[in-house]
């Protein structure tokens, strides 16, 4: 009963793992774009909902509902103004200006916010879960990361399947040049692809304000699960970035049930063990 | 930004020039005010201190009340220091740590070798106060630190007992302080006695946790049931492994040294899966308000170790205040509640000050260590004297423990075992969280 427990801990993790990797998953599936500062964006997006949830007195639920277009505005002029300028057949300059990226958001944040541990108050949700007997009992909040991390791969892949706008990033991720002769402004693909993912982003970073403390320096430490969550599941496919997150949230939980010092690097072994059997992940979808 | 501006104002030449003017145009307002000012009218070489702060970060937290601290200490000093009827202006040049030890070292060699300053302040954790001390005493250049315990300072820098230091200087608690109030505070109220701890594989995790020199020997001596499950590696997003082992084995006390977003993580997750200890000591995560008040409720009853609070009874010698003046003046200045670094950067600059007092002037630094090594001041934290300290080079302050209550819709911090330091007086008695 207890290993069912850690089991259920652990794709609950997973399901935030997978929504922090997302993100990530859509910028290098549609751009090939490395985005060192996804993390720090994720804590950005939590300030923003903080600021909104405050100020407007609103429910945190409603507060995501402003913060998604806000934040997937702020990626449309991102990328056209600076990531276009950087993005071409050398991977460094991304690399580099995201870095910096990374840098001066944080150090933004904490200027205006300053070094305060903050958290979006949730009241009574905090602590509710859904008692299955005496070892077993769910988080609602974890539950319902778990659950809008799905329902989030569930609308990208309908964007991506079942519109011309998916269309038009899958041809654009395909082949540059040839969606160019089509007709597709790249520049417009990628600024409304990086509002998609920093949509995406968005409901990552209110997640993580609602369900833990959060201060402007903690973005980078969520960065490495998020890759490892991409490329469990292989690069471009969003069900193999959810399946990468659940892969390293029970990995981590039985690694720490074991011995709490083994939890992070149970999830690193794992991630290094499927890189041995398949060293492009479980659904790589393109061929690059 | 209180940083950056420091930094640009106090390097150019123009700043020292200005110095000088003020300097100058306050002694010269003086002279029909006060006579004792006109014999300081001769302007000298001004002291320049020296100060590395982690002002970026995640160790930023810490460094919150930096700004206010150092206008306070530029009032206090205005007229300078005065030696043999010389008056000496006093400068000092910041520099931010960004929380790392590589780049604390880097400044400091920086203030020393290119600032050629007189005296090196710093404080907040070993990260920054190891690695400036380790510069000074290369350098050969005076250094007080404050707010790391005493141990990991110490030792961690390679510290003999018998020999010490030459130019560093430190004062704070130590882990028997902090064992030993933990203790009697747990042993308050009536528990199975059975507590799990918290401790992350990092510096102050592991000297916690320590089989020999930490909590576990002492916890095992008093009768206490110890739940270690071992370190695990912060930040973490998921504490369900420790918390079905301290259901499972009937956990009544937690304790652990642990960042505010990993104790957001565990408390709340603790409370979804049913979790409710009588007693939760966790230093770090809950020494701040901010970190807390977001629990609400279930942030009232928190209990943590307490360095320095409004009711400690001790007086500043620099500005005059008492601590309750001090955290008043914060509070109306910032619009922010007090927190335990307030009193101890205001210490550190108070020795600082004190020492340059009784030296024989700028740039004469074997007299400025000689002075530091001699200090028998009453700060806001306590008296400091390095001649009375456990090993050479260090001086102790007194701790004691504190429970969150709340009180309005602010959380305020009251004291509740003073068994290691008789003379703060206890306010409350500890109450169980259930």
């Amino acid at each position: 009963m207890e290993w069912i427990n850690t089991i259920i801990q652990g794709v609950l993790l997973g399901g935030l793992y997978a929504l922090f990797a997302t993100g990530l998953s859509l910028m290098f599936g549609i751009m090939r774009l490395v985005n060192i500062a996804h993390g720090d964006l994720i804590v950005l997006a939590a300030y923003v909902g903080l600021v909104v949830v405050e100020t407007l007195g609103v429910h945190p639920v409603v507060g995501l509902i402003i913060v998604v277009p806000i934040m997937a505005g702020l990626g449309y002029l991102l990328q056209r103004a600076l990531l276009n300028r950087t993005l071409g057949s050398d991977i460094l300059p991304p690399l580099l200006v995201t870095f910096g990226l990374s840098i001066i958001i944080q150090n933004l944040l904490l200027e205006i916010f300053s070094a305060d541990s903050r958290r979006i108050n949730v009241g009574e949700l905090d602590v509710a879960s859904i008692t299955i007997n005496d070892q077993i009992s769910i988080g609602v909040m974890p539950l319902i990361v778990l659950i809008l991390a799905i329902l989030v791969i569930f609308a990208l892949q309908f964007l991506f399947y079942k519109t011309g706008l998916g269309r038009a990033f899958r041809a654009t991720s395909d082949d540059q040049d040839i969606a160019r002769l089509m007709g597709i402004s790249n520049k417009h693909i990628f600024g409304l692809a990086m509002a998609v993912a920093m949509a995406v982003v968005a409901i990552a970073g209110v997640l993580l304000a609602m369900r833990t403390n959060f201060d402007p320096a903690i973005g980078p430490s969520r960065l490495l699960y998020g890759f490892e969550a991409v490329i469990i599941g292989g690069l471009g496919s969003l069900w193999g970035t959810l399946a990468g997150g659940l892969i390293l949230g029970i990995s981590q939980a039985i690694g720490a049930k074991i011995d709490p010092g083994w939890q992070i690097l149970m999830g690193h072994l794992m991630f290094l063990a499927i890189l041995v059997v398949r060293p492009r992940g479980l659904f790589p979808r393109s061929v690059d | 930004m209180n940083t950056k501006n420091n930094k640009f104002d106090m390097h150019g030449i123009s700043r020292r020039n200005l110095m000088k003017v003020l300097a100058a145009s306050s002694g010269a307002a003086a002279l029909g005010l006060s006579p004792s000012r006109v014999f300081a009218a001769k302007t000298g070489k001004p002291f320049k201190i020296g100060f590395v702060t982690p002002a970026s970060g995640p160790l930023a937290i810490f460094a919150e009340p930096d700004q206010f601290v150092l206008e306070q200490v530029k009032a206090a000093t205005r007229d300078g220091i005065v030696i043999d009827g010389t008056h000496h202006p006093v400068e000092i040049i910041v520099k931010d740590s960004q929380s790392s030890s590589n780049r604390a070292a880097d400044v400091a060699a920086e203030l020393i070798l290119n600032d050629e300053i007189d005296i090196m302040v710093a404080a907040n954790t070993p990260e920054t106060t190891n690695p400036v001390a380790d510069q000074c005493e290369i350098n050969g250049i005076p250094c007080v630190t404050n707010d790391t315990p005493w141990q990991p300072h110490f030792f961690g820098r390679g510290g003999d007992p018998k020999v010490g230091f030459e130019w560093t200087y430190h004062f704070f608690w130590g882990a028997e302080d902090i064992i030993g109030t933990s203790l009697a505070l747990w042993e308050q109220i009536p528990t199975n006695k059975v507590i799990g701890t918290l401790w992350p594989n990092d510096s102050d995790g592991n000297a916690f946790g320590d089989p020999k020199m930490g909590f576990p020997p002492l916890l095992k001596e008093k009768g206490f049931e110890l739940v270690d499950l071992g370190r695990y590696q912060s930040p973490s997003d998921d504490f369900s492994a420790y918390i079905n082992e301290f259901k499972k084995q009937g956990v009544e006390i937690i304790s652990g040294v642990i960042p505010p977003p990993d104790f957001g993580t565990f408390w709340s997750q603790a409370g979804q899966q049913g979790f409710n200890p009588m007693i939760c000591t966790m230093a770090k995560a809950t020494e701040f308000p901010a970190a807390i008040a977001p629990f609400g409720d279930r942030a009232d009853g928190l209990t943590v170790e307490v360095w320095w609070s409004p009711t400690h009874p001790f007086v500043s010698g620099l500005t005059g205040q008492t601590s309750a003046e001090l955290a008043a003046e914060y509070e109306a200045k910032t619009g922010r509640q007090w927190t335990m670094p307030l009193g101890f950067k205001h210490s550190l600059f108070e020795v600082a000050i004190d020492a340059l007092k009784r030296s024989e002037g700028p740039g004469r630094l074997e007299s400025i260590r000689d002075a530091i090594a001699s200090t028998n001041y009453n700060s806001i934290v306590g008296p400091v004297n390095f001649q009375t300290g456990p090993v050479p080079n260090i001086s102790k302050t007194p701790l004691v423990s504190g429970q969150w209550r709340k009180q309005g819709d602010r959380l305020e911090l009251e004291i509740v075992e003073n068994s290691q330091a008789p003379m703060i007086a206890k306010q409350a008695e500890l109450r169980s969280l259930v």
